[in-house]
């Protein structure tokens, strides 16, 4: 099945609007493990018929790592140019599959001047569901043992705990709880620009530390909703020599597979 | 003797309250070297925060023992202190339990209530020193707890039970008085802890006894007045500086993060120079925090507030896998730093003169600051909303604005931005790749 993936320029070239942006962010487009996340959300996307739009190559960095690094000017002239591109589209609503881009569009562009209305994918998928547009089977997914990892720029900062945790409910799954989770969920140790830098000398990587919670779980599965998330616990799990065992999934991917799509 | 104990109880009450005085002003000044902070929005939820934080200790149930015990040490002190009304205007007065013969048997009650307060405080105090000094619980064993701190814990926790027992032992020293009906010591009050120290001063002639009860008696408040002027030393602070601090703590979602306005006009500049009408005067002079003078004024009050119980190291993923980074540290060096500075400006006439140093380096490492994941644990773990996390991104603010001393590969990673718009050196050209790829 091909993907339907119109860009906000070519809807307008044809006179159309979107009801809302897909902000796909670094990760979900260019990560080879986000991409699938990616492809997971438009394919219920189009499976829903949403009339949606990405910016395509106009959309830039939300500046959200450059920021949490301590580089407020890099982050700001991302900001005013995203701002900029969103608001020449005439853009009012947003959805992103990425905590970070989620919670820096949402918190921080206002005071910027950019103002819109920002929603997690989890938040968009359970609105689906509440709105009948979107059906999930049980099937796939019935009975298994699933955990999921809160964000922490969706969870504790963002107070978003039950969105997610009612779509691995709808899949028919045993959702478990780790010791620690939603507003005292541990991270992955991705946040603050970790992500791009080698950790300081310790006695385990925080990505370890947070698998091994989870793996006290006995899930079988462990659910996601960030990108970076998803990338440090499938590490943590490849580290523990589990990957055959215990799968790392973002939520918009149970979804899809539970839908067979 | 006279008026003699009268006037001696005025000039120690004069002095303990005149020092309280002295080290407060000295606190808010040291605070208000800070840059304004705003937080004066939303008055409702301000006060609705402090309610639920500070006066109802809302956080400390997430561990119940500890919670409810350190809720039986609190309770107990607020509401022990009623009696200092009495004892203060006793000591004024020269008179002996004053208002007992307005409040009859509503006066035995409270004096009975007291007495099983400080009994039921004296048992939850001896668990938490059993439990900071015996149990070797982790938090408490961090390195930055080493010397002071440590000490610091302990004297508060000796000065709770020789309070206690100070008022234990007037009290039986005082019934004992009373069954004699030795005038002066009217017939007041009921002793459902204190009778049980009755033997120890039973055989006692009254002389005695009439000396003792009165050594307890002026212990008791002295000892008040020496835990009061106590506090501005102490990490026990957090008692007074809770409410302010809950109060002025940041309303908004914790991962909102400062945008730096002046930086905004610099960057509308550069970008679209159309758009301001007039040039930029405001002239940025530092970015990020390199010291204390860099820091808001709510962030020294966190590090006033901090009672160092490690709740947020505890919980901190960086700490827990062994890195240098402590958040708890992050407000011991800071209010250390702080106080330096101003025993500077008090020795100085109220100017800082540089001391060379500063609270980056001096205190707190670079690498202490990149361990950090920014992922709010520290700042929901604490009880009291004190925010560890903001001095540590305005610091990586400093390093990275001022010295461009990020980490390489994060300048790596941020060149990625600034050339292609993503922290990974792609194309961003390629954004819609993923489209097409199988």
């Amino acid at each position: 099945m091909s993907l339907e993936v119109p860009t906000l320029a070519s809807l307008q070239a044809e006179g159309k609007k979107a009801e809302v942006v897909f902000w796909v962010g670094c990760a979900g487009s260019f990560d080879d493990r986000a991409k699938k996340i990616t492809k997971a959300f438009v394919k219920i996307l189009n499976h829903t018929h949403t009339p949606f739009a990405v910016l395509g190559s106009e959309e830039s960095c939300s500046g959200d790592p450059a920021k949490r690094a301590g580089n407020e000017f890099l982050f700001q002239m991302q900001a005013l140019q995203n701002i900029t591109t969103l608001d020449a589209y005439g853009v009012s609503k947003i959805v992103t599959t990425c905590p970070h881009c989620f919670n820096t569009l949402k918190n921080e562009y206002p005071e910027l001047g950019g103002h819109y209305e920002v929603v997690h994918h989890t938040q968009f998928l359970k609105s689906l569901i509440e709105k009948g547009t979107l059906k999930v089977a049980g099937g796939t997914y019935k009975g298994k043992r699933i955990t999921y990892h809160d964000p922490c720029y969706l969870g504790r900062a963002n107070r978003v705990f039950e969105a997610p945790r009612d779509l691995i409910k709808k899949l028919d799954a045993e959702l478990v709880e780790m010791k620690s989770c939603k507003a005292k969920g541990s991270c992955c140790g991705a946040g603050g620009a970790q992500m791009f830098k080698e950790a300081e000398p310790g006695t385990k990587e925080v990505n370890i530390a947070r698998t091994e919670e989870a793996m006290e779980t006995q899930a079988e599965i462990i659910a996601a909703a960030c990108p970076f998330c998803t990338t440090m616990m499938t590490d943590g799990v490849k580290n523990k020599g589990q990957e055959e065992k215990i799968k790392i999934m973002d939520v918009a991917e149970l979804i899809a597979n539970a839908n067979d799509l | 003797m006279g008026y003699l104990p009268n006037f001696i109880f005025l000039i120690l009450l004069a002095i303990g309250i005149g020092f309280f005085i002295r080290n407060m002003g000295r606190l808010k000044r040291s605070i208000l070297i800070g840059k304004p902070a705003g937080r004066v929005d939303n008055k409702k939820a301000r006060w609705q925060r402090m309610i639920r934080l500070a006066l109802g200790q809302s956080k400390m149930g997430v561990k119940p023992l500890a919670g409810s015990l350190h809720l039986i040490v609190y309770l107990g002190f607020i509401l022990i202190n009623i009696e200092l009304i009495e004892i203060v205007l006793d000591g004024l007065l020269g008179t002996h339990r004053v208002f007992a013969p307005f409040l009859g048997r509503f006066y035995d009650f409270l004096i009975g209530s007291f007495e099983l307060l400080a009994f039921l405080v004296l048992g939850a105090v001896l668990f938490f020193w059993a439990r900071r000094n015996l149990l070797k619980i982790k938090r408490f064993w961090k390195p930055e707890m080493k010397g002071w701190p440590k000490k610091d814990a302990d004297y508060i926790l000796y000065f709770e039970v020789v309070l206690m027992l100070l008022f234990l032992c007037m009290n039986a020293t005082d019934a004992l008085l009373q069954q004699r009906e030795i005038p002066h010591y009217i017939q007041a009050g009921s002793f459902p802890i204190s009778h049980y120290l009755t033997p120890f001063f039973a055989q006692l002639p009254t002389s005695s006894l009439l000396f003792l009860e009165r050594i307890f008696w002026w212990a008791h408040i002295g000892g008040i007045l020496l835990f009061l002027n106590y506090l501005y030393y102490s990490k026990h602070l957090h008692i007074l500086l809770a409410f302010p601090n809950t109060f002025y703590s940041n309303l908004a979602p914790l991962g909102k993060f400062n945008v730096d306005s002046t930086i905004k006009n610099e960057v509308t500049q550069i970008l679209f120079p159309e758009r301001s009408q007039t040039p930029n005067e405001a002239v940025i002079e530092k970015f990020g925090a390199s010291d204390v003078f860099d820091l808001k004024w709510t962030q020294l009050m966190n590090a006033y507030s901090c009672t160092e119980c490690g709740r947020c190291t505890e919980v901190c993923p960086a700490n827990k896998t062994g890195k240098k980074l402590s958040p708890r540290k992050i407000m011991m060096d800071t209010r250390d730093r702080l106080e330096e500075v101003s025993r500077n400006r008090i020795v100085n006439k109220g100017v800082y003169q540089d001391d060379q140093k500063q609270l980056l380096n001096d205190y707190i490492s670079p690498e202490e600051l990149w361990a950090c994941t920014s992922c709010n644990a520290c700042v929901e773990a604490c009880p009291i909303a004190i925010d560890p996390m903001s001095i540590i991104m305005d610091m990586r603010q400093y390093l990275v604005m001022e010295q461009s001393a990020a980490p390489q590969e994060l300048n790596a990673m941020m060149s990625n931005i600034e050339n292609n718009g993503a922290p990974w050196p792609f194309n961003n050209q390629d954004r819609l790749q993923w489209v097409n790829d199988n």
